[in-house]
């Protein structure tokens, strides 16, 4: 089927998403459960990610600055910036574009084909809005949130591997880290993280929701909403990227 | 009552429903029998609004359903229950959540009181001890019982059941069709069954709606089944039947 139906049954989805909840406090209820499942159960994997591309990060640095003309706090710097501009938002929602991604397809997928989705219609319940809904408030709530953490974490990695390998002291780093600091770069990725964590979450809820047939094609829906939450995030990082830093 | 008129509804080019019209009592079980792929469930799901109809009329006592905007029919859908095939309970939440999610959704109950209500419909449907469980924990007569103790929760006028007994042994379809059947005149409700097991019919049609290749071939009581000539339905009734006694009735087919 074509681009723009997809495109024309996404946003027709969007708009039963955002109607008026039945009941506030089950929406709130359900949105501090996604919390806990899209949110703090990510930490770990974005922990892990983060301190070892913190890592590396520094050490490439350092060998490709091994220069006596070139301060050794330039690691730090090149950290700092690798991991505030580029991988504690875009790496890491990729990341949750594999983890939550395809949960959250999956989740929705199974409902449908196991008529739980019908079951809510036909209670009256706005399905669309109380299955997606407390998923998007959850994540876009707390992707800004792994996205500072996953930036201190890497930051930190990168200097427990700098003094390791012994390429840069601990006072050089932490001046690197410092040294000509843009405070609008954590901006500019906060705001690009919130809009990764809209598209990873309605994308996905968009290929569960509309996931027909069995077992099968949830899995397949479940791999459709990963790739394409992926190419959008990278054609949305491009697109922020010029409207926020050029 | 539920009145179905000139009822269409294809999908691409298959026309599955052709202008149905058939009238469902209230206080009554109404069974849509007929062979799997003849349109039953498009029909039950249509009258549910599950389906947008491509032509004609689903009145549910007197208010057109299918005329209704998105907001009077979610309130119309309160007054409907419904058992799914497979029983759709929500994986995630204990059978008393289960039941007691309606009342969640549609009520101003306290927690005490809407467990309390929850504890009455599982009495109902002979569930006990089983408040904690989830359903992958319990048996498929179970489910469907659970099923049963949600979907008359809010008390609905409505009760809509997609092939109740499929899946199960027996004696439990036995249950579930009696207990279909009593809870059916305990309420009033009008309730409509999908079915193609003939022993549903003989224990609890009143009225039977014979589905053929997307029409309504035939209606009538589960008495008058047996005396009438139409040949697709008595086909059906020989092939569907394990019951040695339908098969000599029919023997001459």
């Amino acid at each position: 089927m074509g681009l723009f139906y997809h495109i024309g049954r996404y946003f027709i989805l969007l708009f039963r998403v955002f109607a008026k909840p039945e009941k506030f406090s089950i929406y709130y209820r359900e949105t501090l459960k996604e919390v806990q499942k899209l949110g703090i159960n990510s930490m770990g994997i974005v922990v892990i990610i983060s301190v070892f591309m913190g890592a590396v990060i520094t050490i490439q640095t350092a060998y490709n600055t091994e220069n006596p003309l070139l301060p050794t706090y330039l690691i730090g710097l090149g950290t700092r910036d690798s991991m505030i501009l580029e991988f504690s938002s875009t790496i890491v929602a990729l990341i949750l574009a594999g983890k939550i991604g395809s949960n959250i397809a999956s989740e929705i997928g199974t409902m449908r084909v196991t008529e739980q989705i019908d079951a809510l219609e036909i209670m009256g319940v706005n399905s669309a809005s109380y299955l997606i809904l407390p998923k998007i408030l959850a994540s876009v709530f707390f992707a800004p949130l792994l996205c500072i953490f996953s930036m201190f974490v890497g930051i930190t990695g990168g200097w427990l591997a700098g003094i390791s390998v012994g390429v840069v002291t601990t006072e050089n780093y932490v001046y690197g880290i410092q040294y000509a600091f843009i405070p609008f770069y954590i901006t500019y990725s906060l705001i690009k993280i919130i809009v990764f964590a809209f598209l990873i979450t309605t994308i996905s809820a968009y290929h569960g929701y509309y996931a027909t047939g069995g077992s099968l094609e949830v899995g397949r829906s479940s791999t459709k909403a990963v790739v394409h939450s992926s190419i959008f995030i990278l054609l949305f990082n491009l697109i922020l990227t010029q409207l926020l830093l050029s | 009552m539920i009145e179905v008129k000139n009822l269409s509804k294809s999908f691409s080019t298959a026309q599955v429903l052709k202008k149905v019209n058939v009238i469902f009592e209230k206080g009554k079980t109404n069974l849509i029998i007929g062979q799997s792929g003849s349109g039953k469930t498009v029909l039950l799901k249509s009258i549910v609004g599950l389906h947008e109809v491509d032509e004609g009329k689903i009145v549910y006592d007197n208010v057109v359903f299918n005329e209704l905007n998105f907001k009077e029919k979610k309130e119309m859908r309160k007054q409907i229950g419904m058992l799914f095939q497979g029983g759709a309970l929500f994986d995630s939440a204990t059978v008393e959540e289960n039941v007691m999610y309606p009342l969640d959704m549609f009520t101003e109950m306290t927690k005490s009181q809407k467990r309390d209500r929850a504890n009455e419909c599982l009495k109902r449907v002979n569930i006990i001890n089983a408040n904690n469980l989830y359903p992958a924990e319990i048996s498929g007569g179970m489910k469907k019982r659970v099923a049963i103790a949600r979907a008359i929760a809010l008390n609905p006028k409505y009760l809509f059941c997609d092939e109740p007994n499929s899946g199960l042994d027996p004696q439990t379809a036995i249950v579930i069709d009696d207990l279909i059947k009593e809870i059916t005149e305990e309420y009033n409700m009008t309730t409509i069954v999908n079915t193609h097991d003939m022993n549903s019919v003989m224990e609890i049609g009143d009225k039977v709606v014979f589905i053929y290749k997307g029409e309504k071939w035939w209606e009538g009581s589960k008495d008058e089944i047996f005396e009438t000539n139409n040949e697709e339905l008595n086909k059906f009734i020989f092939a569907s039947s394990l019951s040695q006694e339908i098969r000599k009735l029919k023997g001459n087919i």
